[in-house]
């Protein structure tokens, strides 16, 4: 019952998977136990996407309940608005500040919520400019890397577990600029 | 010790046990597992056109000596499940393992169906893994189990199984020789004078897994306080064991047979038994059919969808816990065709001649989606076709919109082909439009029989679609391209106002195919915000309500259809790619 949770929230294609990977090696690194439980398939072509990270001495179920989320990592402001309701009272809300339209709003079909970072700001979440930062340091694809680095600050593995798991598991040409936007990341949020 | 998702874990097992044949249809939350396999030393893979195929390849190849694995969706099972019911009868030359990967929730298939039934009712024994270690172990002890009873032994996965990494340790192959074959009619051939005695031999088979599911490994006890008793399997029960803490639980790894003997006593030394299951009743009723009493939740759970923690604890009366409202004023965000799709042209100018459209399983289910919304059933794989063919019958001599059945080069390959063929036959109308995307998209691009691309890139050929459909015997087959409307309004227009059957193929490859985009396009001053372009719902295109069309540029790949559709030629090329 010690496990943490973390909901990863975003739009398809915004590289909700790969952070989730990261996150979890970098939990085993740092001696933990580990479960990641992603939705793939329908979901991915650019409608809402959430992937769940679970870590801990010993973690049992895959999934997270209402007001049960430690903290939800949201690439984008509207998905954080929208999965409010999983994050624990008290619970830690990181957002990149971008903001993508759904089809719905393209269209003239729907509207989108008004003072989203006045809502956001009340709640107490960290909103990051994780795609500048990412193209600062190299490639605005980075964004979930510099998104992980905020994350670092609120958990306690040790940082070489994020590094090492960084330089295995990106692509080797990306090690660098991913190493950067994960620092940058990580001093924005300190 | 490494982190594998349950799919790779089965691939794992059964390359461990040294398994050496994959068949397959892709179908989610399935595919990776044979993806997985595929690209394993010393195994042959291959995508086959349906998943009764395939389990007839396999069976093909156990009956020959080799372990084989297949892999499917749960409504693959559906269509497996002629060759899966007699499989049961012959049983297996070398071990056959069968995945049945289940959807409850319904996240990416048209129904949430439980394949433990088909275990039941094939009478297949069904090894039900709580995680990726299981799902590694349980695959690699399958194919023990399957030569030891003689049967296929089906592995059955949730999406929370399948899609969920977790800690395995891998070992390594094993590698397995050929089991002799050796020409046995009384196993083989399942003709009345075999079948009868072989079904008595079934019975005794089924007597000595019932015999050994009393006693093996994959049902684990845990024994806490007795006053609550919890059976449970796969995913449910960690959701089970985070819940309830304090309850003891039997976990079931083998979901048929029941072990009879285990579970009474169990329920004896339990002073409250309760079932927890997910999306069905198939535990509930087969341990209320072994005599054992089952109690009452005190607050039922919900009967449809997927389990959690949260869910279980509140159906024992806990409160959900605190957490903000969720705010009404988020807009949906349902997935949609890619911008550049060449389905939505198609879509589009069906909407223009208000078609009655029966679709189909594929990723241009989403032409149902406003603002296309377009498409009129979609039930399962091939059903477009068999589908209009039975609204043209009951339409017949009534004045009616034209009815148009859409299909992908994939899904017509799986079993659209089988319903065109009833269709020619019985000498039926309408229009078939095949949206001949090059792939099998929806799953993650994997070739079939119409792009001629083979799962391990072995040498294939590419099957000539306009050539098999006039083979058939239709005589309006037309080949359009999907970018160009002036093209696709004049087929379509052609075809649903003739009175003979007419195969439309709109080819043109999926975007995320070769990713070979044009320049973006941008909207100059002549727009007049009349929104025809946003009309076709491209996610690249943005209108306010009354103000001018905009295009994103990091979205649009310059494909062209909504230039052909702007009244006042305000969309133009731009240079920068």
């Amino acid at each position: 019952m010690n496990a943490t949770t973390i909901l990863l929230a975003g739009v398809g294609g915004q590289g909700t998977i790969l952070a989730a990977d990261l996150l979890a090696h970098a939990a085993s690194a740092a001696g933990l136990d580990v479960k990641v439980s992603e939705i793939h398939g329908m979901a991915q072509r650019g409608g809402s996407v959430s992937t769940v990270v679970r870590f801990g001495d010993a973690v049992e179920s895959m999934v997270t309940d209402l007001g049960s989320a430690d903290c939800i990592v949201s690439f984008e402001t509207t998905e954080a608005l929208r999965n409010l309701p999983y994050l624990k009272e008290g619970g830690f809300l990181l957002v990149n500040d971008e903001t993508i339209k759904p089809l719905t709003v393209l269209t003239g079909k729907a509207g989108m919520p008004a003072h989203v970072h006045e809502r956001l700001a009340d709640l107490g979440a960290l909103v990051i400019p994780a795609t500048q930062l990412a193209i600062d340091a190299g490639n605005a694809k980075a964004s979930n890397v510099v998104l992980l680095g905020a994350l670092s600050n609120k958990l306690s593995f040790p940082v070489e577990a994020w590094t090492e798991t960084i330089k295995k598991r990106v692509p080797p040409k990306t090690i660098d600029c991913n190493l950067t936007a994960f620092d940058s990341g990580r001093a924005y949020a300190s | 010790m490494q982190l594998m998702s349950g799919n790779e874990a089965i691939a794992q097992g059964a390359w461990e046990a040294g398994a050496r044949i994959g068949v397959a249809y892709p179908g989610t939350p399935s595919t990776e597992t044979l993806e997985c396999f595929a690209k394993k030393e010393g195994v042959y893979a291959e995508w086959c056109v349906n998943e009764k195929v395939a389990v007839e390849v396999g069976l093909g190849a156990s009956a020959a000596g080799a372990r084989v694995l297949s892999t499917m969706k749960h409504v693959g099972v559906n269509v497996a499940a002629d060759p899966l019911f007699t499989a049961a009868y012959t049983g297996v030359g070398g071990g056959f393992v069968i995945l049945a990967a289940d959807d409850p929730g319904m996240y990416s298939s048209q129904n949430e169906q439980d394949s433990h039934y088909y275990a039941q009712a094939a009478h297949v024994p069904m090894l039900d893994p709580a995680d990726s270690s299981e799902a590694l172990s349980f695959t690699r002890d399958a194919y023990e189990l399957s030569e030891k009873f003689d049967l296929p032994v089906m592995i059955r996965s949730s999406v929370r199984i399948s899609h969920t990494k977790t800690m395995v340790e891998p070992r390594e192959r094993k590698e397995v020789d050929l089991v002799p074959y050796e020409k046995s009619p009384a196993k083989w051939v399942m003709m009345p004078a075999f079948s009868k005695p072989r079904r008595k031999d079934q019975l005794k088979r089924i007597d000595e897994l019932r015999e050994w599911v009393e006693t093996c490994p994959y049902n684990t006890v845990i024994k806490n306080k007795k006053d609550l008793g919890v059976i449970c399997a796969g995913a449910v029960f960690q959701h089970v064991i985070e819940a309830l803490p304090e309850a003891s639980v039997f976990k079931l790894g083998v979901t048929w047979p029941l072990p009879k003997q285990a579970l009474t006593t169990f329920a004896e030394s339990v002073d409250t038994l309760v079932v927890i299951e997910e999306a069905s009743e198939y535990l509930h009723d087969a341990v209320c059919a072994l005599g054992i009493h089952v109690d009452e939740l005190p607050n039922p759970l919900p009967r449809d969808g997927e389990l959690s923690p949260g869910l279980i604890k509140q159906a024992f009366g806990a409160q959900v816990p605190a957490h903000h409202d969720a705010p009404t004023d988020i807009p949906n965000r349902p997935p949609a065709l890619c911008p550049g799709c060449p389905h939505r042209v198609v879509y589009k100018e069906l909407s223009r001649i208000k078609a009655i459209v029966t679709g189909d399983i594929g990723c241009y289910t989403l032409g149902a989606l406003p603002p296309l919304s377009c498409v009129d059933t979609c039930v399962d794989m091939g059903a477009s076709v068999s589908m209009a063919h039975g609204m043209e019958l009951a339409l017949a001599g009534t004045e009616h919109r034209p009815v148009v059945g859409v299909i992908g080069d994939s899904t017509f390959a799986h079993s659209g082909l089988s319903s065109l063929i009833s269709t020619v036959y019985n000498q039926g109308s309408g229009t078939i439009c095949i949206l001949d995307n090059r792939t099998t998209a929806m799953t993650g691009r994997q070739g079939n029989a119409f792009n001629g691309e083979t799962l391990q890139k072995r040498p294939s050929r590419e099957l000539d679609l306009e050539g098999v459909i006039r083979a058939l015997g239709v005589e309006d087959v037309s080949t359009i391209d999907p970018y160009d409307v002036k093209a696709v309004r004049g087929a379509l227009k052609a075809a649903t106002t003739s009175d003979t059957l007419s195969v439309l193929i709109f080819r043109r490859p999926c975007v995320l195919l070769e990713r070979h985009f044009e320049a973006p396009l941008t909207v100059n001053g002549n727009c007049i915000a009349c929104g025809a372009c946003t009309a076709i719902g491209c996610p690249a295109l943005e209108k306010a309500a009354d103000g001018p069309a905009k295009i994103n540029p990091t979205l649009c790949i310059g494909c062209g259809q909504c230039q052909q559709y702007c009244p006042t030629g305000a969309i133009e090329k731009t240079t920068n790619a």
